[in-house]
């Protein structure tokens, strides 16, 4: 390690929500790049193709595990959007009361659920599911 | 210390040794995803239904296909910013990471040359 002082916030730490927005900030763009761009390259992939190619990644993506990844990817999306705004406050040095900073590390966090669960409640009205 | 003003000893101790470009490209990038994911995010609501024929008559037409791909170079530049920062945290070796940020370039330029490439296709098939 760099021989420099050190924050002993491995020892010493209280929990608060802006821990749990930081870490899935980073979960959930990380999965965006790992497994959202995979999938985005096999839908432009199997669209290029041709309908037989597009029906085997339909099918995929109509199953059980397709809905699971693609809901997962969609909150993914939703979050990351909301807490990422959120960066673009703190980059400007606004927010970081304490009050201010706590609501909005929970406030982000709830927008990227509802958001994820607005986009879905259209989309599966759209195919005649809901 | 004499010599030594206090960011130029802060200077260099981040995990990557330097960082305000690497910073700031990944502002640069969010806000093209911004804007372009969204465009994809309301299409989807927007289109009749997820067949083949209606998404590859959508990403022929000029429009979405040029945002689709304006899309891919910020997606991919900005997920491949992102899982460098990963690396960084969380790969101590040297060596290993220098061999993670070097596949990780290629995995970059791969993925968002096939997807050029895919939407390049789908247009003039389109247009054909």
């Amino acid at each position: 390690m760099a021989g420099r002082p050190l924050s002993p916030h491995l020892q010493i730490w209280k929990w608060g929500p802006h821990m749990l927005t930081s870490i899935l900030h980073r979960v959930s763009g990380d999965g965006l790049a790992l497994v959202g761009l995979p999938v985005l390259l096999w839908w432009l992939g199997a669209l290029a193709s041709g309908p037989e190619a597009y029906e085997t990644f339909a099918l995929a993506a109509s199953s059980p595990i397709g809905y699971i990844v693609l809901i997962g990817l969609t909150w993914a999306f939703f979050n990351h959007l909301a807490s990422g705004l959120r960066h673009f406050v703190l980059d400007i040095g606004a927010g970081y009361e304490l009050d201010t900073n706590k609501t909005w590390a929970i406030g982000t966090t709830v927008i990227g659920v509802v958001l994820t669960i607005g986009f879905w409640l259209v989309v599966l009205a759209k195919q005649g599911v809901l | 210390m004499a010599h030594e003003t206090p960011i130029g000893r802060a200077r260099g101790l981040g995990s990557a040794h330097h960082g305000t470009h690497h910073w700031l490209l990944q502002r640069f990038t969010a806000i093209g995803n911004l804007v372009a994911v969204l465009f994809l995010v309301i299409s989807f609501l927007l289109l009749d239904d997820y067949g083949y024929a209606s998404f590859a008559r959508w990403v022929a037409s000029p429009l979405p296909a040029l945002a689709l791909s304006l899309l891919v170079i910020s997606v991919f530049w900005h997920a491949r910013l992102g899982l460098q920062v990963l690396v960084e945290d969380y790969v101590n070796t040297a060596g290993n990471r220098f061999a993670l940020n070097a596949i990780l370039n290629i995995a970059a330029f791969a993925g968002a040359g096939f997807a050029l490439i895919s939407i390049a296709r789908i247009v003039f098939a389109g247009a054909a």
